[in-house]
């Protein structure tokens, strides 16, 4: 294998630790690579190097739709089955302080002290897409750590939250029906990242009609009638994210797994395992199918990419000559001479000189 | 003269009236403007001329604020509809508040002591504060309690505590309120046990249990069951009080936490009074008369710093809740709609810095709890930011009371600030704005709901969260604190400490109880309790029986639990 | 980007007491200043703080303390950190808490307390100042 970089005397301890099965470790490999910390890359280079092990699941949905509890519930119910349990909960970093309040706590603190159960909340840290920068590093670091699940929730603030796809290999859909109807849903893309529908709350008014339109919905695409229907603002989210997935992959449907439409109660546990039977489901048909190996492969893909593409900023940004031509550049626009597209043209030259 | 001449007479009279009257109200808006203008050219001060609640206040009110009220439909007499002036006809002429100093701390026998000693220096009430682990449904010995036993008030986890707490001080010869929320059914069985056995009639008990789990969601969070099961239990007290113990006050709606947790004056008021609503809904929905309840239901507000505004406060309280009572729930004994409420100083106003200064804030807080027209009240003690207050600081607050109640003559006349402009427009505004909150929360699906959702709990951290703001800012003065500071001072007021022996004495207490008792018979009444949470029955008779077979509160609680569930904070920022 | 470092504060409400308007208010102040803040929620026991600032790997410990039991809380705490090998952490906090508790806390290794009245600017000031000095150090 390509050693990234030589490890450093700290790296090295705190690998140590790490691999000794020490918590700290855990949570303070959490941190370097959440800060991208000197020796970050060796640190993850060292610890996937097993490749992937763990069965990671996320959990996405609209602000109140009960993420949190459903990963609460979910995760007792693993820790009955002794499966340990990493989870990551991510809450968004405020554009204007850049700080962060982090909640998802509260709710799991009845699972808290399980020694079998590690909690991680992470900000957003300006990234899109409903997860941190770093969230699938995490969920790699907890992978190596040697918790065989894993939980992804990701921060709900209403908007798409693609980017799950890239992280879990089943990912949960949560929907209340306060939170709106099933053309919403799909105009959202949620039919197209979720591999099971839940309906939370379902003691709820409204539950039973959100999971017949659910059905209904899902029914319609599976038959291809709404398949491709364009998306509220006129872009195909569906289209969007196989691009991004993947070149090369298939570009139809995954045959054979029809997404589910379950309810649940959160709160008194109701549906909750037959959830997780239904997660176990469409992990033996990810197997079975060979799609676990397809979303592997897009992962791995997608992740060359990031390291590449921010690797490449990192090393733009660091270089003096760069920072004084964009700063040069901000003037010369200002004055009329250039615009934005000559200035670029100047910095991508220096570097590839 | 004809009758038609008459006519004419009356209508011309009429008429000459009204012109009389746009006569008046044009010569007022004419010296108005005039005020006006003059204001405008003198300079003044740079500061915030709002309440502590950020109402702009203006500079002047005249008649103009209130033209389109009718004193006879908002105001009446005082003790008649819809009782803004008062709940009573004649007031302080009659009964002065009850002085009522909340106390507790240590173990039952050190309370006890301090309530003799209250009761000799002339205080009318007694009211029980509980520590931390009873307020939230732990013994003294379980794990959970470590540390906070009888800190913050004193430790009840049986009925052999209630015993000594009452040592000696007749329950049907004492008014006793009691501040317990969340196991609140338990305590009050705990003190109906006591009665007994001090071989009094239960009938005769006269006293208040707060019992008001609506604002724990919202504020003060000591909670133990779920919404339902809680309210449930709350409307089992009233039907079993109003049978049994028709004296007692089984809820005091309480909208002091709400305050002190950071809502406005005008959030404190409609909270309250839209929890007090549901209570009664509630009440109906399980089939009582609502004039067999209401009368009972007994309200607890914040006395805080902007004078005016809290009198207001406490005068729109009584008119929002007699039409509520009167014309929605169609109450028709006047008993059920006449709010009497207890007072208590904001807690929250007062400074660790320059303790002393409190002494001052309490007393101007105080008077206006009487110009608001309370039945009670309690003023807190100047050191209490320093620690639970000593008797010292407890002695002058009381003395405060009695100097405003015996000097300041404010007793002398029933609502003195009725007519004014300022006090009626101030009053008009509250009631209006209380309103329009209760819009926000039928339009959110009613109390419960909003609680589920944080609503409650979000607006009340957004207050917070910009009185903080403005002290920060120093915009809004508090004296000692942002102004007119004394560099670091040195803080020169006793406190009171607790022994840290009182945890391990009342946990060996605890033990030698349980031995003691009789096991099947603690098992028998559980299960049966268990039994009747389950079922459609009344679980007051279960709790008294269990209390009596010396069940201990987590005990029940947890029998209790078993069957209801147990509350889960929500989430929200 | 890894140039400055995020400073991740637990804020921690301790024992049965429910008075969360404080740790509210300077939760939402720590964020506004541009921490990270790990909010734990109410009736918390020392085990539980200690386990969430572990695995958060926290670099500030901030209880609130109304109850009085803060010579119990604190400590413990404090001794659950150093037991968990988190010995790096500052525990800090504020309350009604008494001149002499809170010497008696400090030379326990407890950082500062902060009374009431106490603008939150200051307990900013002061985690800055601190996690700047570890920083450098």
């Amino acid at each position: 294998m390509t050693p990234v970089e030589p490890l450093d005397t700290t790296t090295a301890e705190l690998l140590e630790r790490f691999r000794d099965g020490k918590i700290p470790g855990l949570a303070r490999a959490i941190s370097v690579v959440e800060g991208e910390r000197s020796g970050f890359q060796s640190l993850l280079h060292t610890v996937m190097a097993g490749g992937p092990q763990a069965k990671r699941v996320g959990v996405t949905g609209p602000p109140g739709a009960g993420k949190s509890s459903l990963v609460a519930a979910a995760a007792t119910s693993y820790r009955e089955r002794d499966e340990r349990v990493g989870v990551v909960a991510v809450d968004p970093t405020s554009p204007y302080s850049g700080g962060a309040l982090l909640g998802d706590r509260i709710r799991m603190n009845d699972i808290a002290m399980d020694p079998g159960i590690f909690i991680r909340s992470m900000a957003t840290r300006g990234s899109l897409g409903g997860l941190a920068t770093t969230t699938k590093e995490v969920v790699d670091l907890m992978d190596g750590f040697g918790f065989p699940r894993v939980l992804i929730e990701t921060v709900g603030v209403g908007q798409t939250e693609l980017e799950i796809t890239a992280a879990a290999d089943t990912v949960v859909v949560v929907l209340v029906p306060e939170s709106g109807d099933a053309i919403q849903a799909m105009k959202a893309g949620l039919m197209e990242i979720a591999d099971i529908f839940v309906v939370n709350k379902a003691d709820r008014p409204g539950s039973a009609r959100l999971v017949k339109e659910l059905r209904q919905a899902l029914h319609l695409r599976a038959g291809s009638a709404l398949k491709d229907i364009p998306a509220h603002h006129g872009v195909d989210l569906g289209q969007a994210m196989k691009k991004e997935r993947t070149t090369d992959a298939p570009a139809t449907e995954p045959e054979g797994w029809s997404v589910p439409v379950l309810t649940t109660n959160a709160l008194t546990n109701d549906g909750v395992d037959k959830l997780l039977r239904t997660i176990d489901e469409h992990r033996s048909w990810l197997e079975e199918s060979g799609q676990l190996e397809v979303r592997r492969r897009d992962r791995a893909e997608g992740r060359i990419r990031d390291v590449v593409n921010r690797e490449l900023m990192r090393i733009a940004w660091r270089r003096d000559e760069v920072v004084d031509l964009l700063r040069e550049g901000v003037e010369e626009i200002a004055g009329g001479e250039e615009t934005p597209y000559s200035v670029a043209r100047r910095i991508v030259e220096v570097l590839l000189r | 003269m004809s009758t038609i001449e008459r006519e004419l007479e009356s209508r011309s009279e009429l008429e000459r009236t009204l012109r009389e009257r746009e006569r008046e109200l044009a010569d007022l808006k004419a010296r108005l403007a005039e005020w006006e203008e003059t204001a405008e050219s003198t300079p003044q001060r740079e500061t915030l001329f709002s309440t502590i609640s950020g109402r702009e206040v203006k500079p002047l009110y005249t008649a103009l604020d209130r033209t389109e009220a009718s004193d006879e439909d908002d105001l009446g007499m005082p003790g008649s509809f819809p009782f803004t002036r008062g709940p009573y006809a004649t007031m302080y002429r009659t009964r002065l508040w009850t002085m009522r100093q909340f106390a507790g701390f240590a173990t039952a026998e050190e309370t006890n002591e301090r309530y003799k000693y209250l009761l000799d220096h002339g205080q009318t009430g007694l009211s029980v504060a509980f520590d931390f682990p009873t307020l939230m449904g732990y013994d003294s010995d379980h794990p959970r309690s470590l540390g906070e036993v009888g800190v913050c008030g004193v430790a009840i986890s049986s009925l052999a505590d209630m015993e000594q707490l009452f040592d000696g001080i007749p329950l049907d010869q004492v008014s006793v309120s009691m501040t317990i929320n969340g196991p609140a059914i338990i305590l009050f069985c705990f003190y109906v046990a006591a009665a007994e056995r001090q071989g009094v009639d239960v009938s005769e008990l006269r006293g208040t249990v707060q019992n008001d789990i609506l604002k724990e969601y919202q504020a003060q969070h000591a909670w133990v069951f779920p919404p339902e099961p809680a309210l449930r239990c709350i409307v089992d007290m009233f039907e079993w009080c109003s049978e049994n113990t028709p004296k007692y006050n089984p809820i005091s709606i309480s909208g002091y936490h709400i305050r002190e947790a950071g809502a406005t004056a005008a959030e404190e008021l409609a909270f309250t009074l839209r929890n007090g609503f549901e209570y009664v809904e509630r009440g109906i929905a399980r089939g009582l008369d609502v004039d067999a309840f209401a009368p009972r239901l007994s309200f607890f507000f914040d006395v805080h710093n902007d004078f005016f505004e809290e009198i207001a406060k406490l005068r729109a309280a009584r008119r929002i809740w007699a039409r509520g009572m009167k014309e929605k729930y169609g109450a028709r004994n006047p008993e059920s709609w006449r709010l009497r409420t207890h007072c208590q100083t904001a807690g929250v106003s007062l400074t660790a810095q320059q303790a002393e200064n409190n002494i001052v804030r309490v007393a101007y807080q105080a008077m206006a709890a009487a110009l608001g027209g309370t039945q009670s009240l309690h003023t807190n003690s100047m050191d209490e930011t320093l620690s639970l207050p000593t008797e010292k600081a407890v002695r002058i607050a009381l003395r405060s009371q009695q100097i405003l109640a015996f000097e300041s003559g404010v007793t002398n006349t029933i609502d003195p600030l009725a007519g004014s402009y300022f006090v009626e427009s101030l009053t008009d505004d509250l009631e209006a704005e209380a309103l329009e909150l209760f819009d926000e929360i039928d339009a959110l699906g009613g109390v419960v709901p909003g609680i589920e959702q944080g609503w409650f709990q979000q607006e009340i951290a957004a207050s917070a969260m910009r009185q903080q703001r403005e002290v920060e800012s120093g915009d809004r003065v508090v004296v000692g604190v942002n102004h007119f500071t004394e560099g670091s001072e040195k803080i020169e007021i006793d406190t009171l400490k607790i022994d840290p022996d009182v945890e391990k004495r009342q946990v060996a207490k605890m033990a030698a109880m349980r031995d003691d008792r009789d096991g099947a018979r603690v098992r028998e009444t559980l299960d049966a309790l268990r039994e009747a949470c389950g079922a459609d029955e009344n679980v007051v008779p279960r709790i008294l029986d269990c209390a009596r077979a010396h069940c201990t509160l987590y005990e029940i609680r947890a029998a209790m639990e078993d069957v209801f569930g147990a509350y889960k904070e929500p989430v929200f920022f | 980007m890894s140039d400055e470092r995020k400073i991740r504060i637990l804020v921690a409400k301790p024992g049965l007491d429910g008075h969360d308007r404080g740790a509210k208010v300077i939760a939402s102040a720590f964020r506004d200043a541009g921490f990270e803040v790990i909010y734990t929620g109410l009736h918390q026991t020392p085990e539980m703080i200690v386990n969430a600032a572990v695995q958060e790997d926290v670099d500030v410990v901030a209880m609130s303390v109304l109850s009085g039991a803060h010579m119990t809380l604190f400590p413990r705490v404090k001794e659950l950190l150093d037991e968990s090998g988190a010995d790096h952490v500052l525990l800090t906090g504020g309350g009604i808490i008494p001149e002499d508790d809170v010497a008696a806390l400090e030379e326990r290794g407890i950082g500062r307390l902060f009374g009431p009245g106490t603008p939150t600017t200051a307990a900013i000031e002061y985690v800055r100042e601190w996690f700047a000095a570890q920083n450098t150090a």
